[in-house]
């Protein structure tokens, strides 16, 4: 048996099958030239912080929140929505290619607000999709089939590094204007403002709608009026990636604000909405794709061929999140309860950055820490460098992605004093 | 509010929203070129059939199984396993890129036998995908970014109708082979063996497993072994779809038989898995796609691969229904109720067949049904004319696609008269 090891001797094996003819089966191989690919930057950082035994190690990788204890958090209103699923003993017929009407219906409403004119007139399409993820590749691809006029993608400086792949694979192109500045930790507004009134007509460009990722800066209200009047001048095609409505200030009317006044403003959007993380539904995968149009025919057309260019993908998508969802969307119990713990999820990822730059005070940093606090959502850009990075987890297994990104959701107030500790020891 | 409506109008609109400029933004569209897509066949079918009022109708286009009340059927080992996932009260994080390693791990024990050499020697890689479809889109993706040698996928004439979009929207170019014998409503298998015998080297080559959709008409024994020798000498990438593993015979290692012989004769198969049919998991989207390889190092290569490439389609696949089928398949009572369930299932199809053609007799049909029990798994192509269907669906509400192909799922103890009787009417 040894012999099935080796790949130079399985051509012997032809000769112990009888049915087999001279013809020596496993010697060429399909996948010779298939390369071993990079690991994930992300899942690296969490294998490493797996294998170190030390107590006091904290991963602030994870995209994931946590609670106080640094334990998932499965909220309640979905455990009750699960509870009233179950009573029901639905079935699991297949939902339609464009997924679950009654979520999609209500996924819209959350991000536009249940009276908006293009609701009202039924001027966009919204299918169920898998998570924000498959939300932007649907998109991506529908674009690199029906949006021939111009290939480019603009993406912010930094962004989220699943979206370059995403398109590029989708076959568009990849460009990018500014946004981080490094300098402040904060919006480079005239560096943005500067790039984006030179993107060529017609261009695609993504905006994160809240909660930047990986920064966690967002553009002030101001500001995201100027934008939405230099994008209008440049013609440019608006594509919103809205991955933490709810999560980034507690308020999801306000985390939406952009999308709402960019939409109200006449520009005619796309729009990517996650689940995972205002809801927790993470593994389920549960997301929305949105197309805004000039009005229900178009609506119609454009739902048509977005199902064309689906079922081939996937057919249509997996029902358990989106009952989910839609349960706590719909039931006016159940969407207080979820409201309300989401703010509990945003206020605690708020406490914890005054908690770190209070701390960080208490240690005697003399840095300005300002920007722990202004940034907002899930992730936050210390400005880090990766020598630094690399002390924080080489000597208090404090583990976080290169670029000196912090999840902030991963630090409690039982560990924020070890966190603030390390930092200053690596920045004093 | 008319002039919501009207793209034409829609430029004055510009002048009711104080904030506008003079620039017209709803005036031009993203998507004034995007045309109609026809609607999707299958649809049509259920759709039409929705719409009519006879109490006799019979839905016979549906894809999915129904209990002999004609009612969708949720399997009671499915649900017993929901309710021990349940009581565990399972966080909801993400799940790998690579999916529920212990659902992959189960999957592919399920399709290649526990003992099979390919998994102890650790050369293969199963990943968790959104059903078959997922599954023969990722194999698809995957054989256009990594078998580039040649671009040919043939696929048996007839086959399922979205293997074409599945292949050519990943960039493929689709080809045949001869399959269906209209004149028998069997295998064509000499022309099968001639048409392969002339395939181009290391084309890809479609087989589907069991149960052949459309036609129900699968090789037997002694002619897969043929295929196999031909398949090898032409050194073609062998892709096996098997949708219906177990759903077919009602015995799953009966039905792997194919898979297995192609296997052990050297063959280095891809493999789709669906869980749709055969658990009842339709909208949970459960399915599995394998690779198997020279040795356990190219598979470590081949699945960092398979990650890159689904990392920006979905980043990972939904839980639920893999939590599901990974309890059944290792809970030795739910596996072994599992395994009556489907037997169940598949033999109430079998015997649907038998009273069909019983009942065809008993009309006074003298054509030749024996087809009709010869056939296997859900489908039956029962060589009607698309004149002869347009009539059954007209005269008595009967919906099939038009190729003449049904759902015996769709057919109970009774409705099977009456379908007896409408066929005899429009074929005698």
């Amino acid at each position: 048996m040894a012999l099935l090891k080796s790949s130079k001797l399985v051509s012997a094996i032809g000769a112990f099958s009888p049915a087999m003819g001279v013809f020596p089966a496993r010697a060429s191989s399909w996948w010779t030239e298939v390369q071993m690919g990079p690991p994930d930057p992300i899942l690296g950082v969490t294998e490493a912080f797996k294998r170190d035994t030390n107590p006091k190690k904290m991963n602030l990788g994870v995209g994931a929140y946590r609670d106080d204890n640094g334990k998932p958090f499965v909220l309640s209103c979905v455990r009750k929505a699960e509870a009233l699923i179950a009573s029901k003993q639905l079935d699991k017929e297949y939902l339609g290619i464009g997924g679950l009407g009654e979520f999609s219906k209500a996924c819209a409403e959350l991000a536009l607000g249940p009276d908006n004119e293009v609701l009202q007139s039924k001027r966009s399409i919204t299918v169920q999709t898998i998570s924000g993820t498959g939300s932007l590749r649907i998109g991506a691809n529908f674009l690199s089939r029906f949006h021939t006029v111009a290939r480019d993608v603009y993406l912010p400086k930094p962004t989220w590094g699943n979206h370059t792949p995403i398109f590029r694979d989708a076959g568009m192109q990849l460009k990018a204007y500014r946004y981080y500045d490094p300098a402040t930790c904060g919006f480079d507004f005239a560096g943005a403002l500067d790039d984006i009134s030179k993107i060529p007509e017609h261009s695609v460009i993504m905006l994160h709608a809240c909660a930047h990722n990986p920064t966690g800066v967002d553009p002030r209200p101001e500001q995201w009026k100027e934008m939405s009047e230099v994008i209008k001048r440049r013609k440019l095609l608006v594509f919103f990636d809205m991955a933490y409505q709810g999560f980034a200030s507690g308020d999801i009317d306000r985390d939406a604000w952009a999308v709402r006044h960019f939409i109200q403003e006449g520009h005619n959007v796309l729009l990517s909405q996650s689940f995972a993380k205002n809801m927790g539904l993470y593994g389920e995968r549960v997301g929305g794709f949105t197309v805004v149009c000039a009005d229900a025919e178009e609506a119609k057309r454009v739902e048509s061929q977005l199902k064309i260019l689906i079922r081939p993908i996937y057919s249509n998508p997996p029902m358990n999140g989106a009952r989910i969802a839609s349960t706590i969307l719909h039931t006016p119990d159940l969407r207080t309860l979820w409201l309300e713990e989401v703010k509990g999820m945003a206020d605690r990822i708020i406490s914890m950055r005054e908690l770190l730059v209070a701390n960080l005070k208490k240690e005697g940093s003399t840095h300005n820490w300002q920007h722990v606090i202004d940034q907002i959502g899930m992730f936050c850009f210390t400005g880090l460098k990766p020598e630094q990075v690399e002390r924080l987890t080489k000597e208090f297994s404090v583990y976080m992605t290169k670029d000196g990104r912090i999840s902030v959701a991963g630090v409690t107030s039982g560990n924020v004093g070890y966190l603030a500790h390390g930092i200053h020891q690596v920045t004093k």
